[in-house]
């Protein structure tokens, strides 16, 4: 690979990605004016930096990925990213996240909910939970990076991984989240230019469109070879019901991350920086196009690249075993073979674009989910500023995040897509936890406090007890049911031990949340008209 | 099914264009929605918001 070539165009994207962070900077001396100068801003600017906050690294090489592994049924995720992620998490819950968070003056998504249920307890453990669970998501971001830059350069991971990290801190600590709108939105077209041109080129190279998935679909065989016993039916079709395959698929990958997106807190805080229900009706066109282009093109490709590693004189085999195994190296290793140079620089840039503008996301919300809502609102310790207390809890999520992102790839089974499972895990983890609480808290005025509570423990609980004894993907590489029990999964060999977490933990959450909520005293009027006001 | 083998994916497949398009054309039809007055009361109220946030170096 071209290294000189690589770094002219990393080096011009940077120092554009720097011009517009300092263009933001000038003309915004603080927040208000930020706002002001925000009322021309064009709407496709607006909801493009949406759109580049939503995807990262993760979608693109890690479910990309799992395509590779799992399949066209990934496809689904896309559905649902579209449909929910966007459509429901716009119109249903971004109008009342911005009107209700207005109302009370929050601004951490944390603060939100702790406001709407009077309940200091329930802000500092939702921050306290943020902050040690999202770095499996960051992680999982930065992994998807690293990998790609390793691959690219031919250089050890670890290499990458500090590279990688190095640009991205200097990045967050530089920017954070505010008045970093046309960043983002350059962010955003990189990445919808790079995307397109692989969906082209690789219809392109493999024939078209239905001779491309025709050629995918006689390649079966080989699927059923290798993950037949699991339940593996072939790239083009739906697993078998209830095998393993079709567990992972549905449950982990479909409803974990699809359903999940709704309780993301770094994304609900974006609702309420949101200028106007307008802006959010708006942004519901850019977002859908933007997403369909993102996580279907890798989607597909990935799931294409079976056909490309297959025929290639080279490699002459499946995707999985021309990357050696390893899940979250297929999309780097295809486009590192399958594009031309040029691309590849271009992808280097796109991936970078993509990681940054989701991580400086996340890193905020770790910062301020530790530092304002567990220390200083959750157990009361007062620090001498708010700011500074951010910012040094950020740190420490960027040197947690990094830990993690060494050391999942050496944590999961060999095969195992280390990225999308980290990310799986997180979006169960809010789904488990928050979205009861959420949704409940924002369209209905009979879910009390103590019924928000419950709801979130009993989540909480039920999600890591899954994870730890019954979720053989995670309990048999953690090891404590083993130590503890004897045996990898409680499951025993019953097909349990493949569903996710969600699926208990959710449904039990919204149960446990109704009956208390049924059961306890609701909140004084007062507050709900409050919490309610302007809302229908 | 465009060379797509199981019904499920061909589904998934379409759905997701589908609901591409969907997204398209609400974005469209509310484009507007709600109209430039309450638009800029909602903006006078974000602006509130924004400066009491902690965060607002500019805050006293």
């Amino acid at each position: 690979m071209n290294i000189l070539l690589i770094t002219i165009v990393t080096l011009v994207y940077l120092i554009i990605t720097a011009f517009f962070g300092y263009l933001g900077w000038r003309h915004t001396k603080d927040a208000t004016d930020f706002l002001l100068a925000g009322r021309k801003t064009h709407p496709f600017v607006m909801a493009v930096s949406y759109g580049s906050t939503f995807i990262s690294t993760s979608a693109i090489i890690g479910f990309g990925g799992a395509a590779a592994v799992f399949g066209m049924g990934v496809l689904w995720l896309t559905f649902l990213n579209i449909a929910v992620g966007i459509f429901i998490a716009f119109v249903l819950f971004g109008k009342r996240t911005r009107k209700m968070g207005h109302n009370l003056d929050a601004h951490t998504f944390p603060e939100l909910i702790g406001k709407r249920y009077n309940s200091k307890l329930l802000q500092g453990a939702s921050g306290l939970m943020i902050f040690v669970a999202m770095p499996l998501y960051a992680g999982s971001v930065i992994i998807g990076g690293a990998q790609f830059i390793a691959q690219t350069l031919s250089i050890s991971y670890e290499v990458a991984l500090f590279f990688f990290v190095a640009v991205v801190a200097v990045y967050v600590i530089m920017g954070g989240l505010k008045g970093v709108l046309y960043t983002d939105a350059f962010q955003g077209v990189i990445m919808f230019i790079g995307m397109i041109i692989l969906l082209v080129s690789t219809y392109y190279m493999l024939g078209g469109v239905i001779d491309g998935h025709q050629s995918l679909t006689n390649l079966a065989p080989e699927a059923v070879k290798v993950w037949g016993k699991a339940g593996h039916a072939g790239w083009t079709a739906m697993p078998e019901t209830g095998s393993v395959f079709w567990w992972q698929l549905i449950s982990t990958i479909v409803l974990g991350v699809g359903i999940g997106v709704l309780a993301q807190p770094q994304l609900a805080v974006r609702f309420m920086t949101v200028k106007s229900d307008r802006e959010l009706n708006r942004g519901v066109l850019v977002g859908g196009v933007f997403i369909l282009m993102m996580t279907g093109v890798a989607f597909v490709v990935g799931a294409l690249s079976n056909v490309y590693f297959f025929n290639h004189p080279d490699f002459g085999k499946i995707s999985i075993l021309a990357a050696d195994k390893k899940v979250d190296n297929i999309i780097p290793l295809f486009i590192n073979t399958a594009m031309p140079g040029w691309f590849t620089a271009l992808f280097m840039v796109t991936m970078l674009a993509a990681a940054m503008s989701t991580l400086s996301a996340q890193f905020h919300t770790m910062g301020s989910a530790f530092g304002r809502d567990f220390l200083e609102q959750g157990i009361n310790i007062k620090t001498r500023s708010t700011i500074l207390t951010t910012k040094v809890s950020m740190g420490i999520a960027i040197i947690l995040s990094t830990f993690l992102a060494y050391f999942l790839p050496r944590f999961f089974e060999q095969g195992s897509a280390i990225i999308a499972i980290g990310t799986a895990i997180f979006f169960g983890f809010c789904a488990a936890t928050f979205l009861p609480l959420y949704f409940g808290g924002l369209f209905f005025r009979g879910i009390t406090k103590p019924g928000a509570l419950a709801g979130f423990f009993s989540g909480l609980v039920t999600a890591s007890f899954w994870i730890m004894f019954i979720h053989a993907k995670e309990s048999v590489p953690l090891g404590l049911c083993k130590a503890l029990f004897g045996v990898p999964s409680l499951a025993g060999a019953s097909s349990l031990r493949f569903v996710d977490p969600i699926v208990i933990a959710l449904p039990v959450s919204v149960i446990v949340t109704l009956l208390v909520s049924l059961v306890t005293k609701s909140p004084d009027s007062e507050h709900l008209e409050r919490c309610f006001s302007g809302l229908r | 099914m465009l060379g797509l083998e199981g019904f499920g994916v061909f589904l998934a497949y379409i759905m997701s264009i589908v609901a591409g398009i969907a997204c398209v054309v609400y974005g469209l039809k509310n484009w507007n929605i709600p109209p430039a007055a309450e638009v800029d009361s909602e903006i006078n109220e974000e602006i509130e918001w924004e400066k009491n946030d902690p965060e607002n170096e500019e805050r006293d």
